[in-house]
């Protein structure tokens, strides 16, 4: 009995020693460079074998297009730049699971018909793309059909002038459970781009001085995006035709100039706006046919106007959102306001607080009287901080003739609700 | 010395000045003499170049006067009633038109010492009376030894001291030659002064002749007699 | 002309109004700069100060004191001296004054507080603005001989250009609101003094995007080096044709 267990246990030991010596033999490394036997990195995956690693030493590399139709780790050590020359996509994976790490990914074709990727995933699962720094790309990297992808680490840059000439940076089509965490996105069309996306997440990321949107988020449902940074880009961001999208803790920053929002929301239903900052925008947040929505303890500051609200909006809730600064609170168009302002911090308050609640005894009126002639007649704004509006303003507020009467902050704070 | 010609100035409907022609020679004191409102103080604004008329020209030592305003510092002015910028003090008034004038030749103080200025010096001109006013307006219009003094109703507001002294700086001045320009109410005071009488009234120069052929005329050797018998004969003649 | 500016600058300086009109700008911008921690909303306060303070004492003041020294240029004009320079020596004095206590008042905070082209900005709107206001106090006072009147005009003249004039333009904009007139509207604000400064101030703080599409179009014109140097000529203009309609005025004056 004892001899057979211990004959069984023999057997078991066996195995392992066997896996263990056999696992180098299954998936071997692959090494390329210079003073390698193998020089080029198609030659190393014409080689490769499923899950083997081609390790790619530092160096130069103009390959056209690398094409990835195995499951392999595509590590490069040193950062090795690779070249597309102005002409080609450089990588294009269509295996599932492959890595790709650690390149230094340059000049990439442009067209205006297909869309030349720096890497570029087809219809793949469990890819990771890491550390990557990616320079003078038309796309950045892109991904159609992908699922729980992982795109990480990677600095992507793009110095092109022109929108026609430039693709997005990270770009998303039809992908479901991505993951985009920890990249850096600068002068590319759009910063990210999601379309048809769901159940994804995109994590501190910071995408700046881009020449469209920071980020560009089409019909894409139930996806998060927390903890971004999206600053100087040409027009913000931009959310649309989506539900249930949870924002949490962003940075909208400087994004500044006519028709540039801080984010534009755009038939968005059953979303999360919370703690959000938003600084120095033309138009922190316009909404137009927003609904169900809640927008809590964001924080507006020296923006144009913080919220631009159209009437198309409705039961959406603001609570605990701070306004420092800003030179419009709220704008909107029209005098149906189906929308709850209450409890929230207003630095243009001049009401006060006889029984000491914390909550003003009068209401808050954000709307001004000139914002309200702006909406309708934009030249106006040639008037801005002329005598003349202040007074108007002055007025309407003593008798309000002209603003929604029900677009009120009824129960206004008196101190901030969070330290900022 | 001055010459005017043909002068007219019209004040809305008001006639001020109406066409007067007049020469006034070196070494003459002129009394221009009319009821209030007959245009005195306008024509000397006029000489002055305060008032420009209408129509007309005035000439100093043959020159145009509207063409340079360098003539002026031979004129001393004494106004009406002298105002001055009301923060300054007599001394600053005195030392601002001396550096204005910026005049070469040497100050004539007789009238600043004999009115006894030098205790006053300090004194802003707000706190200043009428009389002291036009002590200082007297004393700037001698002060630069001007070849032509111009004197708007000198005499009014002074006490008789101070009038007296006046009076006597006006006697000096003249037998210095200089042509003088007096209006005045109280006429007797020019009695001993007066060279030429100039009578206006309603803008209108009514004569303009030597004071010795006015007393002839008239048989009255008081100026002020023989004003009004002039005035009574012009009503008279109105009537008639 | 150097005797009766040094003069009359000396004379306004003894005037406590004029001491106390710069200790007001000194403690109104010091307590501007130091209360907001904002340095932009400080700006923004500023601005009101020129935009509306600035020309409505300058204005008043100038009138009242020219009415007040009537005797004063009477006793000039006896003088030998020419009336035109009477008259720019007095526009010199009150504009210098003016620009003295504007320098002080606002130039020492701004300079302590905000030495940025805003600042700057502001700073050269300000003077710009002290000098025209003096001009036209001295077309509106040349013009009127009763003093209580004069008074009163110059006030409307100011309730015009800071405020009256703004109606008007609200009143075009919504009659006109089918109409391409953000062009056009460069040139109405351009009869404004205050609105050019305004808006010159208003581009330099970059709240261009914030004015839309009006803001693209001002700032396509006030923008460019042409612009700038247009704005600044036309008010130049403002400054140049007051005081020579007034001079043209004073010089046929009879006192």
């Amino acid at each position: 009995m004892a001899a057979k267990q211990k004959d069984i246990r023999m057997k078991i030991y066996f195995l392992i020693l066997f896996f263990l010596y056999s696992l180098p033999g299954m998936c071997s490394i692959i090494h390329v460079g210079k003073n390698e036997r193998i020089k080029t990195i198609k030659e190393a995956i014409s080689h490769a074998n499923e899950l083997d690693t081609v390790l790619v030493h530092g160096g130069y590399y103009k390959e056209g297009n690398i094409f990835i139709s195995k499951k392999i780790v595509l590590k490069g050590i040193d950062l090795p730049t690779l070249d597309g020359e102005n002409k080609y996509q450089i990588i294009s994976v269509k295996a599932n699971g492959v890595v790709i790490d650690g390149f230094k990914i340059v000049h990439s074709g442009t067209s205006s018909l297909e869309d030349i990727a720096g890497i570029k995933l087809y219809d793949v699962r469990d890819a990771v793309v890491q550390n990557n720094v990616l320079d003078d790309t038309f796309f950045g990297i892109y991904t159609q059909r992908g699922t729980n992808c992982l795109i990480q680490n990677n600095v992507l840059t793009s110095a092109r002038k022109q929108e026609q000439a430039s693709g997005n940076g990270i770009h998303c089509w039809k992908s479901d459970s991505m993951r985009i965490i920890n990249n850096s996105i600068k002068g590319h069309r759009d910063g990210i781009y999601f379309e048809f996306v769901t159940n994804s997440v995109i994590w501190r990321n910071v995408s700046t001085s881009n020449l469209r949107y920071g980020l560009h988020f089409m019909f894409s449902n139930s996806d998060s995006y927390i903890s971004n940074i999206f600053r100087y880009n040409g027009a913000g961001v931009s959310v649309m035709f989506s539900h249930h999208v949870k924002m949490f803790n962003n940075y909208f920053e400087e994004n500044w100039g006519d028709g540039a929002y801080g984010i534009l929301l755009k038939e968005i239903a059953d979303s999360y706006i919370d703690g959000n900052h938003f600084i120095k925008n033309t138009s922190a947040i316009y909404m137009e046919g927003v609904s169900r929505t809640i927008m809590v303890k964001n924080v507006f500051r020296n923006n144009g106007w913080a919220i631009k609200i159209q009437a198309s909006c409705m039961e959406t809730e603001l609570h605990n959102n701070v306004f420092l600064g800003n030179t419009f609170d709220v704008g909107t168009n029209g005098s149906l306001v189906l929308n709850n302002f209450d409890g929230n911090y207003w630095d243009k308050y001049e009401g006060y607080d006889l029984n000491k609640n914390g909550i003003g005894d009068l209401p808050y009126r954000p709307v001004s009287m000139y914002s309200m002639i702006v909406e309708r007649n934009p030249p106006a704004m040639i008037l801005f901080h002329s005598f003349m509006t202040s007074l108007l303003d002055k007025t309407e507020k003593v008798l309000p003739t002209l603003t929604p009467e029900n677009l009120a902050d009824t129960k206004p704070l008196m101190k901030l609700p969070f330290r900022l | 010395m001055i010459s005017a010609t043909n002068i007219s100035k019209q004040f809305g409907k008001l006639k001020a000045l109406d066409n007067i022609s007049v020469t006034y020679p070196a070494g003459e004191c002129i009394a221009l003499i009319g009821p209030n409102g007959s245009g005195k103080t306008t024509f000397i604004k006029s000489i002055l170049g305060m008032v420009v008329p209408d129509s007309g020209k005035i000439l100093f030592k043959g020159k145009d006067i509207a063409q340079d305003c360098h003539y002026r510092s031979d004129i001393g002015y004494m106004p009406q009633i002298g105002r001055y910028p009301e923060n300054m003090t007599i001394g600053q008034v005195l030392e601002m038109m001396k550096d204005i004038r910026n005049h070469s030749g040497s100050l004539d103080d007789d009238l600043i010492n004999d009115f006894n200025f030098k205790s006053l010096l300090n004194k802003r001109m707000r706190t200043l009376s009428g009389g002291t006013r036009q002590k200082v307006s007297a004393a700037l219009a001698f002060m630069f030894n001007p070849e032509v003094l111009i004197l708007d109703e000198p005499t009014a507001g002074l006490d008789p001291v101070a009038s007296e002294i006046l009076k006597q700086k006006i006697v000096k001045e003249k037998e210095k030659g200089k042509l003088i320009l007096i209006t005045s109410h109280v006429l007797s005071e020019l009695d001993d002064i007066v060279t030429q009488v100039m009578y206006m009234q309603d803008g209108k120069m009514v004569f303009y002749k030597p004071f010795d052929l006015l007393q002839f005329e008239t048989g009255e050797n008081k100026l002020s007699k023989a004003i009004a018998m002039i005035m009574q004969q012009n009503q008279f003649s109105d009537i008639l | 002309m150097k005797k009766i500016i040094k003069y009359i600058i000396t004379d306004i300086l003894r005037n406590k109004i004029i001491l106390s009109y710069t200790a007001f700008l000194l403690a109104i911008s010091f307590t501007i700069f130091s209360l907001e921690d904002n340095s932009t909303k400080g700006l923004l306060s500023l601005l009101n100060i020129v935009l509306i303070i600035v020309p409505l004492i300058s204005i008043i003041f100038s009138t009242i004191y020219i009415y007040n020294s009537a005797e004063f240029i009477e006793l000039l004009v006896s003088q030998p001296l020419q009336r035109k320079k009477i008259w720019l020596g007095l526009f010199t004095g009150l504009a210098g004054s003016f620009t003295i206590a504007f320098l002080i008042g606002a130039g020492i905070p701004i300079i302590l507080f905000e030495a940025t082209a805003v600042g700057f900005m502001i700073l050269a709107v300000g003077i710009l603005l002290s000098v025209i206001f003096v001009a036209i106090a001295m077309f509106a006072a040349v013009r009127i001989r009763d003093k209580a009147k004069g008074i009163g005009v110059t006030i409307l003249l100011w309730l015009y250009f800071s405020l009256l004039f703004d109606g008007i333009v609200l009143f075009l904009l919504f009659q006109f609101s089918d109409y391409p007139i953000e062009k056009p509207m460069i040139a109405v604000s351009m009869l404004n003094p205050i609105d050019i400064g305004r808006i010159l101030i208003l581009l330099k703080m970059d709240v261009s995007a914030l004015m839309g599409y009006t803001g693209a179009v001002f700032k396509d014109f006030f923008g460019t080096t042409a612009g700038m140097v247009t704005s600044f000529l036309i008010l130049a203009l403002w400054m140049i044709c007051p005081l020579l309609i007034s001079l043209r005025k004073f010089d046929r004056k009879d006192l």
